[in-house]
């Protein structure tokens, strides 16, 4: 077979690209090698359109002990020789075409990360987007990635505490699935995916290799078009009885101590891992890929190179201590197999009963290595003129209070604001038995980290239509909220995990929403001492009609150093004052209520200041830590009612509260989404303390009410909590209960 | 009084069971291999426990191949003998394809996996909140056998709602006269769909767990 520029292009590498492989190859290369580059250089392995862009986020700095990039996932200290690793990953593509076996992966993948580093899962989040509700599509794609999370999962046996879901005509054709996993670990006790020792023997173990997902990484770089279900086979399946096994199995290897370094087989499969492993050390490998176990007959080598079966690793052992490893796989009736031996000469050479199939050197298929880097340019879109262009007077203010209730109905049965518990019940999110939230939820999800004396909180968020309307503040909102989540839940936050979903790279106006959605979340983080440890890039979430909204979703992990520092989100008792900190702003810019009471599209992104914001956080977590309040929410999607509502729901507990301002409109201030606001409420006999520290301190802050029976808004009765949750947690039932998954 | 708990490929609350047990009621535990099949450091005093999960990842049918393995061999003669055996969530469904306790266990009437906390009591318990977390979990056996659990008091738990009135409501999974627990005729065998293993821990908010261990006799 003769490789050309065409042989290239089909393999979606640019004929720069191929010209660069030939250059530093010194020759053409053979069908297989091609393979590997079109493999390693996707964007999916290479970050080559945004590692320039990413490497301007803080990535150490804080509690950070392994530095982003390093390793598979980032590595933060919790305090008593124990650490905390986590990771957000995407799987779009694949559940865009099959959600139920994409999703599943998803969350089978991300969990490999943490576990590959020795450390125990012991949380998953979950970050999806969807189209429009009404849609049957949407309901079809919802129904197969929630019972593909929930199968793997609920199997893999970790528990699922936490996530977001977000339905906008955007995620249509592109629906996003980010998934989430946080582990902890002994200090000194993790695995580095390194490949070292010339002579080592090289283990492939797990599950046998197939047909499944080749071409998954280059897959994962396209748009979605209609021919896209012909790359059905880019699309893995998932097994997590295995998955589940080989974590059992991979944490008893490692005590051993014979293990030189893992590393878990995603994308790009084989050629991935043994790359990355080689890189890292300096050194190359010779590998057998007939001695890989297949599932299918006659695999050619390019297929196993790049093949994306699920639930294999790569192992690199100390020669002489293989048996030592074999019994561990044996006990887990995992198979476990010697494809090769670590050698010194950088190159991977790969036979097929002993033929030379493809030599490669390691150093240049890598990101940091021989990866080509680009920069993109970047205009500002022109949708950002309509936006600019919005007038808050063009929309009529609330006219009574019979108008605000009206609103207030419509908002908590948005699929955006509504329960999710359609979704988050299909989830078993109590195995472990460490679930704090179950019974006494907060804003952030709290999971005791058993062994440590601590726990830990964790969040996803991103609300990426404001991003959308500002790039720049969108990204800093999405890092700022989730560090309110942590801080209302009594947690310090440590770190953060990206998910970094946004459309086709090569059209500047994309590029522009990535630049400075990303600057955006760099100078939230630096301003919150929150590292970026790691996360993902997931380009090409576009088709004909265009791109989704841009949405970096952040997923941030909060230490709680005592369990008992933790604060909840709803009301306790009747009586006790409800005091509003933060500022009210007059405007409603990207609210749910004026995006989809109002159909206005085009709008500025919510009120929002960095310095504010973190100086509100800061008073926050004093009055908590000082346990002035009784329970302390986030104003978010839906503005203050929503909140106040949501604050009453766990205990039925209603709110007796009314608006003493002059200046600001009705819908601001109920139904804006200003940012750098907390509900909180305090027992009376707590409340001068309260004010006074709020004062000493500079917050601004505002008493609205109190805790009471029933529902009571500028002295109108809006009747019973009950009846407004019933309508709260069946708006998504409502929507779903005729459809057949 | 010891507690035994069975590790099988799959099982996934085997380490809740024993941080419960151990942890929170103060139990000496040992861990038990699914490949093994020594049960001599028990008596019938004991308990031996199958945890929740997805043994052998639940394919053919839940707890359908977990039955063959070398210690539920050990595990069926222990009971015969009279030692104490309790199957939580799958653990539950391998007593049932074993034979040790009568019925099915089947899909849930939502035909989805739930979880979430549900109430359940005993002839004379309050309602005890109780997380389940199955999709197979709909107890089933046909009428004359429900009439000769009733007659000889075999039901250990029905699902009730918050106020411990039985009935539609409170029945997540279409359960037969919304059976949540059962035992064997001879007493020493129990199976139950909710975990009280994830509730014993005053941290999680949630201790009714340990009432159901007393209700069991194994507390």
């Amino acid at each position: 077979m003769e490789i050309t520029v065409q042989t290239a292009q089909q393999l979606r590498l640019t004929p720069e690209e191929f010209e660069l492989i030939k250059t530093k190859l010194g020759r053409t290369p053979n069908f297989n090698e091609l393979c590997c580059f079109s493999a390693m250089w996707s964007e999916h392995c290479s970050y080559k359109n945004s590692i320039k862009w990413l490497k301007t986020l803080p990535r150490d700095g804080g509690k950070m002990l392994v530095a982003a990039g390093e390793e598979n996932a980032g590595l933060m200290d919790m305090g008593n020789n124990f650490g905390v690793v986590f990771k957000i990953e995407s799987h779009n593509h694949p559940s865009a075409l099959e959600p139920f076996q994409g999703a599943a992966t998803g969350v089978g993948g991300i969990q490999r990360d943490i576990f590959t580093m020795g450390a125990r899962p012991i949380a998953s989040l979950n970050s999806l987007r969807f189209g429009n509700l009404k849609d049957k599509k949407t309901q079809h794609l919802l129904g197969g990635v929630v019972h593909g999370i929930g199968h793997y999962g609920n199997c893999f046996g970790v528990p699922t505490v936490g996530g977001e879901v977000y339905f906008e005509e955007c995620y249509h054709t592109n629906p996003l699935v980010n998934a989430m996993s946080v582990g902890i670990v002994e200090i000194g006790k993790t695995v580095s995916a390194i490949a070292l020792g010339e002579g080592n023997p090289v283990f492939f173990v797990g599950s046998a290799t197939g047909k499944d997902g080749i071409g998954g990484a280059s897959f994962a770089s396209a748009d979605i078009t209609k021919d896209s279900v012909q790359e059905l086979p880019a699309v893995q399946v998932g097994d997590p009885f295995q998955e589940k096994k080989l974590l059992e199995a991979c944490l008893e290897v490692l005590e051993t101590g014979a293990v030189v370094g893992m590393q878990d087989m995603g994308a790009a499969g084989i050629i991935c891992s043994t790359a990355e492993m080689s890189a890292k050390g300096g050194v190359g490998m010779r590998i057998d890929l007939d001695k890989v176990p297949t599932r299918q007959k006659d695999m050619k080598a390019w297929e196993l190179l790049l093949s994306e079966s699920q639930e294999r690793m790569l192992m690199v052992v100390e020669k002489g201590k293989e048996a030592e490893v074999l019994a561990v796989f044996e006990k887990w009736d995992l198979s476990a197999s010697n494809i090769g031996e670590v050698t010194t000469d950088g190159l991977l050479k790969f036979y097929m009963h002993g033929e030379l199939e493809a030599v490669v050197p390691a150093e240049e298929l890598v990101l940091g290595g021989g990866a080509p880097q680009y920069t993109r340019e970047y205009t500002a879109p022109k949708y950002l003129d309509k936006i600019a262009a919005f007038k808050l007077e063009s929309i009529a203010d609330l006219k009574d209070n019979a108008d605000l209730k009206a609103a207030a109905e419509q908002l908590v049965q948005l699929p955006n604001i509504a329960s999710k518990r359609w979704i988050y019940t299909q989830y078993d999110s109590m195995v472990g038995a460490a679930n704090m939230s179950t019974n006494e939820p907060s804003d952030a999800s709290i999971v005791l980290a058993k062994g440590t004396g601590k726990a830990l909180a964790m969040t996803v968020d991103c609300n990426s239509k404001y991003v959308f309307a500002d790039p720049h503040k969108g990204g800093m909102i999405a890092v700022a909220e989730a560090a309110r989540n942590i801080v209302c839940s009594g947690g310090e936050p440590l770190g953060v995990t990206n998910c970094l979903n946004f459309g086709n790279p090569y059209d500047p106006e994309v590029y522009y929403q990535f630049v400075k959605a990303v600057t955006g979340m760099g100078d939230a983080c630096r301003r919150f001492n929150t590292p970026v440890t790691g996360g993902n890039v997931s380009f090409y979430n576009q088709n004909p009609d265009g791109p989704v909204y841009p949405t970096p979703t952040i997923g941030m992990v909060g230490l709680l150093d005592d369990v008992n520092q933790k604060m909840t989100m709803y009301f306790k008792k009747e009586g006790d004052v409800i005091v509003l900190i933060g500022k009210q702003q007059n405007e409603i810019g990207s609210s749910e209520y004026l995006h989809k009471l109002k159909s206005t599209e085009y709008s500025p992104a919510p009120y929002f200041d960095l310095e504010e914001e973190f100086a509100m956080q800061q008073v926050v977590a004093g009055i908590i830590k000082d346990k002035l309040v009784e329970s302390a929410h986030d104003i978010s999607e839906g503005g203050l009612i929503v909140t106040l509502l949501e604050s009453g729901f766990q205990k039925g507990l209603g709110f007796t509260v009314s608006d003493q301002s002059t200046t600001i409109r009705q819908d601001a201030f109920w139904l804006g989404e200003a940012q750098g606001r907390v509900v909180v409420s305090v027992k009376k006999e707590n409340l001068s303390a309260l004010t006074n520290k709020l004062t000493a301190a500079g917050q601004s802050f505002l008493e609205i009410g109190i805790v009471s029976a029933s529902i009571n808004v500028n002295g109108s009765d809006w009747g019973n909590i009950a009846d407004w949750k019933e309508k709260y947690d069946t708006a998504i039932e409502k929507f779903l209960t005729k459809t057949e998954f | 009084m010891k507690f035994g708990v069975v590790v099988f490929p799959g099982s996934n609350c085997d380490r809740d069971m024993f941080d419960s047990l151990q942890q929170d009621l103060g139990k000496e535990v040992i861990m038990l291999w699914h490949k093994d099949e020594d049960l001599s450091m028990f008596t019938t005093d004991d308990c031996i426990v199958l945890p929740g999960g997805f043994s052998y990842g639940d394919y053919l049918r839940c707890g359908a191949i977990a039955r063959f393995s070398p210690m539920m061999k050990s595990v069926i003669e222990f009971a015969n003998k009279g030692g104490k055996v309790l199957g939580v969530c799958n653990g539950f469904q391998i007593l049932c394809e074993s034979g040790l306790l009568p019925g099915a266990l089947l899909l849930n009437e939502s035909r989805q996996f739930i979880c979430k906390n549900v109430y359940l009591k005993n002839e004379t318990s309050d309602a005890l909140k109780i997380p389940i977390a199955h999709g197979e979990g709909r107890y089933f056996a046909d009428d004359a056998l429900l009439d000769e659990l009733e007659a000889n008091k075999q039901i250990l738990f029905r699902y009730c709602n918050e106020e411990g009135e039985l009935g539609g409501e409170g029945n997540p999974n279409g359960a037969v006269r919304n059976i949540a627990g059962i035992r064997n005729k001879a007493g020493n065998v129990f199976g139950m769909m909710p975990h009280p293993e994830r509730a014993t821990n005053k941290l999680l908010g949630n201790i009714d767990g340990i009432t159901v261990f007393n209700i069991l006799g194994l507390n």
